[in-house]
């Protein structure tokens, strides 16, 4: 099935919005990425991928309260779905599988 | 930063989002960026984060943000337009009689409005074509004399542009000029007059005309050079190269060092040939008064300001200047201005301006009239349109249950209206290029300052004002059916109030006769006044005698061969014509020496008098002949008023009397009748005839012929013979007076014509409504001539309603015109004529029977159908 596979940055962004948990929306995933793996994110980045995301429904979103810091604007949090996670159980399998064929010699000269 | 609130982020740039952006996002996309904005503020300050703000709006324009774009709907929107067009189409033919009438209206009163805006449009592109127009300012003079409110002028002195020249700083560069420069240029054996401006060596560095030969930097640096325009280069030497010639001019050698573009007509300024302003210079070099702060009648200055200019400041450095000029000033004070090249013409009036002007007062006036005459067309529309309303209600009531809104309705009926104005247009159009040339006519000065030649930016703008007038025209009718009510309208159409509005239509056709009949009452008024001034008795004869301009020849073998001409009974010699606007003043005094009045003179000689057939209180005619020439130039005979202003107690008295004029002592010896030597604009003041035979600028001749034309054949074969240069430009005195009086006839052209245009527009807009009334009206009628109804009676129940909004707009309008003439046209007017009830009633009259007949035609006509006819078909 092709709609269970996921680009790069959109696992990073589902791996995002699982470690925040309940805070996760966009400004705080851009931030998150630049803290933990410093990665620099653009917003309108962020968001179009948060949108396709959604449309895959890998993720399902809610409206916080407003706030003052967004100019009285509300929140869009977002939550991982039940498909969402099986995909990055997927992703996190299959990415092991692949580790374990590969001989140790292939990575000594860095380790 | 922090000492205040947070800045907002930019609104505009929201905006932008806001249009673009789907509605399920917004509130995400911008509480995002809102909370960037904020963390931007406190890191990089507002500006940058403003800047960030804008550029994140950009880059959110991604497909997924995008609104859907309303394809379906604008299809939708260019389906009903389609459609909008062709019901209007088939509206406009189905009712030719609407259609036409609204289109005739239009198209006249238009034709005028496009008149307009070509006047205008060439008026305001005067002067643009220099480069540096927005930088070159004329210094104007305000002359205060103690008592006299002060004037303004369009002059000023030598001085004055000589002090700016060495001493102001913040003027890049001066430039100055001296008008009526003329001479007769010799070469070879021809002799050809030329007319220009002295002019200041910067001349060309400031203004943009352009020079074909010749070096603009210095042009006009050297004495005695000329910059001919190509026009007099040709008419000076045809053919040959006139760059670098010598010519000669009242016997001095001038040189011609460039050859400049001819003048265009947008240009105020006007030459034929510019010689440099020190040549002026050096022939005035002994004149004490040429370099006088108060010698500012014929020369101009204008300055050009730097880049960076700074107006006031360059004012408060004039206005020191003036001041201390003035402090050598006794009885006056005159004072520098700035007035920047653009706003010259068209512009404020002012005394001695040079070249053409255009005063904004007329603009004003003209685009006011102009905007009347088509308001008052689209009334008509209005008005027609309104009363139409029973069948396209019906039409509208469909449509809205079909699913028009009430903006749809709105366009529908604004689009209605613009096809109209558009084809209006085609035909207004023509009327246009007929009435241009009338328009040039009416006036000598029109056609020197415009020739409303077409451009397409013209055209543009003409067809930007019929879309105007479009909607203009159709916004009234468009709110009324959107209003409609779908559901009442369509359920039973008898419900729907025929002539809903009722009051409106009555009060716009008011308005339009108002209109109209105050035009006809002004055209009228003014002709009397006009009539009043030519016909007006000066106190002196003027018939048959006519007035030759000697154009500097010696005046003596000139009536001596005149003189022989057995048509000619008499003639005299003046240095003026008097009555016709001219003045000619001098400082009096009598005993008093502290005590001085302007005395206006003419200079005459000893039979002036008797061909004008001037009255005598006293004393008698000037005499010649006595041995002394100087004492016989001391000769002056005064009017009546001379004597009341010095208090001299009768005209006897006077007689002997010794008056000053400008210092030269005069003795009286006769007292004349007070004439009316200024035009009737003005009261009577101190005037004096004085004599001197010898150098006169005219000659007067009393003519006694029936057959004008030959002895006019006759005089010009004379002066052939001693002036081989000037034509004969001889005029009768009645026809000079006649052409003084010019503006009041082009007064009555204008008015006379808005009257009949806007006259014709309110008829045939009556002429609809009448139709329109009387058709809805056809049953009632009929039953009522079944009862026994007379063609009297019914005419009378048609008509009445329309007479009554008649006599309503006459009694607003005769009044109020009456009023306006007698306190703001003509209230500073020393002699006006007396307005009676023909002025103000006979135009009325025309309009209320040309109202009537329209009534009557078509109300008669109505009344004499045949009842059975109307009544069978139900």
């Amino acid at each position: 099935m092709k709609g269970t596979n996921i680009g790069e940055f959109e696992e990073l962004i589902l791996l995002t919005i699982a470690g925040l948990s309940s805070k996760a929306y966009s400004v705080a995933i851009v931030d998150e990425l630049d803290k933990l793996i410093r990665r620099k994110a653009k917003l309108g980045v962020v968001h179009a991928v948060l949108n396709r995301l959604e449309k895959k429904g890998f993720i399902a979103s809610t409206l916080g309260e407003s706030t003052s810091e967004r100019g009285g604007k509300r929140k869009r949090f977002y939550q991982l779905t039940t498909s969402g996670k099986s995909t990055l159980i997927k992703a996190k399998e299959q990415r092991e599988k692949l580790w374990e064929v590969i001989p140790r010699v292939v990575f000594s000269e860095i380790r | 930063m922090k000492s205040q609130l947070r800045p907002d982020p930019p609104k505009w740039a929201s905006r932008i989002l806001e249009w673009y952006c789907n509605e399920d996002i917004l509130e995400d996309l911008q509480g995002d960026i809102n909370e960037f904005y904020y963390r931007n503020v406190e890191n990089k300050g507002s500006r940058k984060a403003k800047f960030i703000y804008f550029l994140d709006v950009i880059k959110f324009f991604r497909p997924y943000a995008i609104q859907k774009p309303k394809i379906k709907e604008s299809m939708d929107q260019f389906t009903m337009f389609n459609n909008y067009f062709k019901t209007s189409f088939r509206n406009i033919i189905h009712n030719k009689l609407f259609s036409s009438i609204n289109i005739v209206g239009l198209a006249i009163s238009m034709s005028v409005g496009l008149l307009l805006i070509a006047f205008i449009t060439e008026l305001f592109s005067f002067d643009t074509f220099h480069e540096k127009a927005e930088r070159i300012y004329r210094v104007t003079n305000t002359y205060h004399e103690l008592n006299r409110d002060p004037d303004l002028y369009a002059s000023t002195s030598v001085k004055a542009g000589k002090r700016l020249q060495e001493s102001v700083t913040g003027i890049e560069k001066v430039v100055l000029i001296r008008r009526n420069f003329s001479g007769d240029v010799t070469n070879g054996d021809d002799i050809i007059p030329i007319r220009g401006l002295w002019a200041s060596e910067e001349f060309f560095n400031v203004f943009s005309f352009k020079l074909i030969k010749g070096n603009p930097e210095n042009a006009l640096r050297e004495l005695n050079s000329l910059v001919l325009t190509e026009a007099s280069a040709i008419k000076l030497f045809g053919k040959e190269e006139a760059f670098g010639k010598t010519v000669s001019i009242n016997q001095e050698e001038y040189t011609i060092t460039g050859i400049v573009e001819d003048v265009p007509k947008n240009s105020h300024m006007r030459f034929e040939v510019l010689c440099s302003f020190v040549t002026k210079d050096n022939q005035e070099a002994g004149n004490d008064y040429w370099l006088k702060w108060e010698n500012m009648w014929s020369n101009y200055v204008y300055i050009l300001l730097p880049e960076d200019h700074n107006v006031n400041e360059v004012q408060e450095n004039m206005d020191r200047i003036s001041q201390e000029e003035n402090a050598n000033l006794e009885h006056n004070k005159i004072t520098m201005g700035l007035l920047p090249l653009l706003d010259i013409l068209p512009g404020e009036n002012m005394n001695n301006k040079m070249g053409v002007s255009m005063d904004l007062n007329i603009v004003w006036v003209l685009t006011v009239l102009s905007f009347v005459v088509i308001i008052s067309a689209c009334f008509n529309y209005t008005n027609l349109s309104i009363s139409r309303s029973l069948r396209r209600s019906l039409e509208v009531g469909i449509r809205k249950v079909i699913g028009a809104s009430r903006l749809h309705i709105l366009f529908q009926f604004i689009t209605e209206a613009v096809i109209i104005s558009l084809i209006s247009l085609v035909f207004s159009f023509f009327f246009f290029i007929i009435l241009r040339t009338q328009f040039i006519g009416i006036d000598p000065k029109i056609s020197r300052i415009v020739t409303l030649d077409l451009t397409p930016q013209l055209l543009l703008y003409f067809l930007g004002m019929a879309i105007m007038v479009g909607i203009v025209a159709g916004f009234f009718p468009a709110v009324f059916f959107s209003k409609v009510n779908a559901i009442k309208v369509l359920k039973d159409t008898s419900s729907f109030k025929l002539f809903g509005h009722v009051s409106i239509r009555k009060t716009l056709m008011v308005l339009q006769y108002t209109l109209s009949l105050a035009f006809i009452v002004a055209a009228s008024i003014t002709y009397k006044q006009y009539k009043f001034a030519l016909s007006f008795d000066l106190g002196y004869k003027t018939e048959n005698i006519l007035n030759i301009p000697l154009e500097g020849n010696k005046p003596d073998i000139l009536v001596n061969e005149l003189a022989r001409l057995p048509e000619v009974e008499k003639i005299s010699k003046s240095i003026m014509i008097t009555s016709i606007g001219d003045y000619w003043a001098a400082r009096g005094k009598y005993n008093n020496p502290l005590d001085s009045a302007l005395v206006y003179f003419n200079i005459v000689d000893e039979n002036y008098l008797p061909i004008h057939q001037h009255q005598f209180l006293a004393g008698s005619n000037f005499v010649r002949g006595s041995e002394n020439e100087e004492a016989d130039n001391n000769q002056i005979i005064v009017n009546e008023a001379l004597l009341k202003r010095f208090e001299i107690e009768s005209p006897s008295k006077a007689i002997g009397e010794i008056l000053k004029l400008d210092g030269k002592e005069n003795v009286i010896v006769g007292v004349l009748n007070d004439f009316h030597y200024g035009r009737i604009d003005n009261k009577i003041k101190s005037f004096a005839y004085r004599f001197d035979p010898k150098e006169p600028d005219y000659l007067n001749l009393k003519i006694n012929t029936t057959d004008f034309l030959t002895t006019i054949t006759k005089i010009e074969k004379i002066w052939k013979k001693i002036d081989k240069v000037h034509p004969l430009r001889a005029k009768f005195y009645d026809q000079s007076i006649k052409d003084a009086y010019d503006e009041y006839s082009s007064m009555v052209k204008i008015a006379g014509f808005l009257a009949f245009l806007a006259i014709s527009i309110a008829s045939i807009g009556l002429l609809g409504m009448v139709i329109f009334a009387t058709e809805s009206r056809l049953k009632e009628i009929s039953i009522r001539k079944v009862m026994g109804a007379g063609e009297i009676n019914l005419v009378y129940l048609l008509g009445r309603g329309f007479i009554i909004l008649l006599f309503i707009s006459a009694v607003i309008a005769i009044p109020i015109t009456h009023y306006f003439f007698e306190n703001v046209m003509f209230k500073d007017l020393a002699y006006k004529a007396n307005i009676g009830a023909v002025e103000l009633f006979s135009g009325a009259l025309v309009v209320m029977i040309i109202a009537l007949f329209t009534i009557g035609v078509e109300t008669v006509k109505v009344s004499r159908a045949n009842p059975a006819k109307t009544l069978r078909n139900e």
